[in-house]
């Protein structure tokens, strides 16, 4: 079966969830782009969107129809070719409306996972919990047919666990976007030994087809980005152990949330993007990969002990972030949480310039992550920051500098242990994933 | 005889700041003034500068598409909001596309010579940062034929007009030299905006203009020939210039040599259902400068100072190209060697033009007009160009649609 053919009929389980329904935009805009070509105007198109919450569907309902109205709105040029011969369809307000309506057309919200049965295509992004999964999987084993194909976005599980758990026999990928998954182009793609190859190609093809970065990732838990992302956070809260007795905890956060933002130029701190992520979320994939890999480092009391008091960080349903270490207020942070006193220590100026002073200047010429993002001479400007840093004698540039040290480590111990093929895919990863401005290998230190 | 059968002069002009993209106090989300604000800000903007705001007669507002852009018609009931002396004046709004401006002032001129009134308000006004380009790009499609071009044209309909131009151009004349010409306009715009603090782009410090402007086009989402760097921009503003004979500059306490002088104009219309005869140059608008020069017994040699439409950078160059001050296709050359700059041979769009300043449609003409006189009477400012006492006459362009619409004038400092 071709791609094209596979598409007329698509499930996304756990549609309502934040990866499911980025991916459920993207394959309703893909699927009403067969359907709106001529050749396939007889084709039937189905994209199931399954999830277990009735709410959760309301909302994927409204996410969805105003993502396919941004999608329509940007290509309106590709779009007024596709409905030329709509006489009646002469604005560009009356074409995008006709996409909206056709790309919801073939839509099924519902929370019966019967409706699976049918699909060739089926993208799983339930909770990162294994047993969950398989049960799900074993489910749909038995509902679908037996050459339907499974793409799960996990994030750390092991493909080939997961596929011989549920005896998939080969017909599972780990097809692992980022979040959110309209915006961010990469895609780590995972193959068990098991994995087939009609399904590696389709796979490929897919990548393709939504214009995503592919970057493939062995099949080891956590693979790339949280191979990296784990190992780096737990540095990050080493750091905050050797560092509170003489700051405290929040202005330990504090200094390692600035180091990673500011003197590593990095989109936002490590414990703001901990928070994003969800704190029990980082506590759930350190699990799956402590078990997978044997390796008991990988285990945080403190990432323990915040979410035993319920303090868990990640989004609101319009993107916006939960506190967490951080309390935020229009997504930047006012407030560190502190654990002697189960409450928000909030930030004052005083106190924030007292710790500004102690770790030091950054460099001359200093240009935030978002000015360098769309620099021309953005290489250039990376170089002279950690040279400068290098030469610099103060504390934040300490941190920073190994903390760049630990990072590089991290990165090429990904590419010794065979999760990574090259550095050059780790760097991928950080750079499309992560949004850094560089990869984590790198010869700044 | 004179083409104008009495003395008309201008004076008190007044434009407000340009709003939209690159402006720093404009953000997309956040609630902005309405079309009211800007008839009223540019009016009392311009009857400030006068000492008897009640002797004013008539009020004219040229806008383009109010009704789609802002929900709103009957625009002439703005006129009394202005000033409580407007109540129970007439007040009418004309509409010729982005040449609504340059019709407003014909119309004001014309009611001077019908001698029905001696002094009129003339505002130009326009509102557009109300809805995304994608949608307004239809808004303004109005301009051409609708039922018989909308649904064949491009998702941008008139930068793709324009777009087709510059390939024309491109084939005809070479496209290394015609794209050049088009970057080196946009450089010459921002940088006399840079001059003007109510230009959109005023706040504009991009260091390299000319690389920005060879930005490479992308057909995929937006022209094949042209780049957003190359079209005008999405604004919204508002433009006021009082037209007077000699008795109603005594009647609202303005001096003569604090007036200009109106010298001709051509008002000149195209078919509406016909495509333009030649896409390499603007024919309507060169018949209109034609007309306004031989009316005014003048030449392109005798203006201190030039207006041209330039919502596109390829417009710029045709346009100069119209006014006669080039030869076909040379217009890119003339603009490449500097001769359009504050300190060039003949100063061109000194605030900016529709690429620095913006292009709040509806209000183009009229802020056209108030720049022209203020250069006339040196009241300019930052960017305020040396007026050669043998080149007296300032002349602007406005257009409407792709070269449809046309109002040419020629103003003249008082001696």
């Amino acid at each position: 079966m071709t791609l094209d053919e596979r598409l007329e009929n698509v499930a996304v389980v756990g549609a309502a969830g934040k990866m499911g329904s980025g991916i459920a935009v993207l394959l309703a805009q893909e699927m009403a782009k067969l359907k709106l070509k001529s050749e396939n105007r007889d084709r039937i198109y189905r994209l199931n969107l399954i999830d277990i919450s009735e709410r959760g569907l309301d909302g994927l309902r409204a996410y969805l129809r105003a993502q396919l109205t941004r999608v329509a709105e940007k290509s309106i040029v590709l779009l007024r070719s596709l409905y030329q011969d709509r006489k009646d369809l002469i604005e560009n307000a009356e074409i995008i409306n006709a996409f909206v309506v056709d790309a919801t057309s073939f839509v099924n919200f519902t929370t019966d996972l019967n409706t699976v049965r049918d699909a060739h295509l089926v993208f799983e992004a339930i909770v990162e919990d294994e047993r969950v999964k398989i049960k799900l999987f074993k489910k749909m084993k038995k509902l679908c047919s037996p050459d339907t194909f499974f793409l799960t976005n996990t994030s750390s599980i092991p493909i080939g666990y997961l596929d011989e758990q549920a005896g998939l026999e080969g017909r599972l990928i780990g097809y692992h976007f980022y979040n959110p998954p309209v915006i961010q182009r990469l895609v780590e793609v995972i193959h068990s030994k098991r994995t087939v190859s009609e399904l590696k190609e389709i796979g490929a093809e897919l990548g393709k087809r939504l214009r995503k970065k592919l970057v493939p990732a062995n099949d080891i838990s956590g693979f790339i980005g949280n191979g990296h992302f784990m190992r780096d956070g737990l540095f990050a809260i080493s750091e905050v152990d050797r560092l509170k007795a003489q700051f405290r905890f929040p202005g330990a956060v504090y200094i390692m949330n600035r180091i990673t933002q500011d003197f590593l130029l990095r989109p936002m701190g490590i414990f703001q993007l901990i928070d994003y992520v969800g704190i029990d979320i980082f506590q759930c994939i350190l699990k799956v990969m402590r078990t997978h890999l044997d390796d008991k480092s990988l285990r945080s009391s403190l990432i323990n002990k915040m979410v035993k008091l319920n303090v868990k960080g990640g989004q609101n349903p319009d993107g916006s972030q939960k506190d967490g270490f951080l309390k935020y207020e229009k997504n930047r942070p006012v407030g560190i949480f502190s654990l002697r006193r189960k409450d928000y220590f909030i930030i004052k100026d005083d106190w924030k310039k007292k710790i500004d002073q102690k770790l030091g200047p950054l460099p001359d010429g200093f240009m935030p992550w978002k000015a360098l993002l769309t620099s021309p001479k953005k290489e250039e400007q990376l170089r002279r920051h950690f040279e400068a840093l290098k030469k610099m004698d103060t504390l934040g540039a300490q941190l920073a500098l190994r903390f760049l040290k630990k990072t590089r480590e991290i990165g090429e111990k990904l590419v010794d242990d065979g999760v990574a093929n090259s550095a050059q895919d780790v760097n991928d990863v950080l750079t499309n994933g992560f949004y850094w401005l560089y990869g984590p290998i790198n010869d700044y230190v | 005889m004179p083409f104008l059968r009495k003395k008309v002069f201008a004076c008190a002009g007044y434009y407000t700041v340009s709003l939209g993209t690159g402006r720093k106090e404009f953000h997309p989300k956040k609630p902005r003034p309405g079309i009211e604000h800007y008839i009223k800000e540019a009016g009392l903007g311009s009857i400030n500068q006068i000492n008897n705001p009640e002797n004013i007669d008539e009020g004219i507002i040229g806008n383009f598409v109010a009704e789609r852009f802002c929900k709103q018609g009957n625009l002439g009931g703005f006129f009394p909001m202005v000033h409580e002396t407007f109540l129970y004046k007439p007040c009418m709004r004309v509409e010729g596309a982005c040449d609504s401006g340059g019709l407003a002032l014909v119309t004001a001129i014309k009611t001077i010579l019908a001698d029905v009134a001696d002094v009129v308000l003339c505002i130009g006004v326009e509102v557009q940062n109300t809805v995304k380009a994608v949608y307004g790009a239809d808004y303004l499609a109005a301009a051409d034929w609708f039922s018989g071009e909308r649904k064949k044209g491009h998702a941008y309909y008139f930068p793709d007009q324009f777009s087709q131009r510059a390939g024309a151009c491109f084939e005809k004349y070479g496209h290394e030299r015609i794209r050049e010409g088009m970057s080196h306009w946009y450089v010459n715009m921002i940088e006399n905006a840079r001059k003007n603090p109510k230009a959109q782009e005023y706040h504009n410090t991009n260091p390299d203009l000319y690389a920005t402007a060879m930005t490479p086009p992308n057909p995929r989402v937006f022209c094949e020939h042209i780049n957003v760097f190359d079209c005008s921009k999405v604004s919204d503003g508002g433009a006021a210039l009082i037209f007077a004979s000699e008795e109603g500059l005594k009647k609202i306490g303005v001096d003569r040599k604090d007036a200009v002088e109106v010298v001709s104009y051509a008002q000149v219309q195209y078919d509406l259902t016909k495509p333009p005869p030649d896409l390499t140059e603007f024919t309507t608008c060169k018949i209109a400068a034609q007309r306004a020069y031989e009316r005014a017994g003048i030449g392109p040699s005798d203006l201190g100072v030039l207006e041209v439409h330039d919502c596109f950078t390829i417009a710029g160059l045709l346009a100069i190209e119209a006014a006669g001050f080039a030869g076909p296709g040379e217009g890119a050359d003339f603009v490449k060697e500097g001769k359009t700059r504050l300190d060039g041979e003949i100063p061109t769009n000194t605030s900016g033009g529709l690429i620095g300043y913006g292009h709040p449609t509806g209000a183009s003409g009229v802020r056209q007009a108030v720049d022209v006189v203020n250069q006339l009477l040196g009241r300019a400012g930052d960017f305020q160009v040396k007026i050669d006492s043998r080149r007296p006459y300032g002349m602007l362009s406005s257009m409407g649609g792709n070269d449809k619409t046309v109002v040419a004038m020629i103003f003249r400092r008082v001696e």
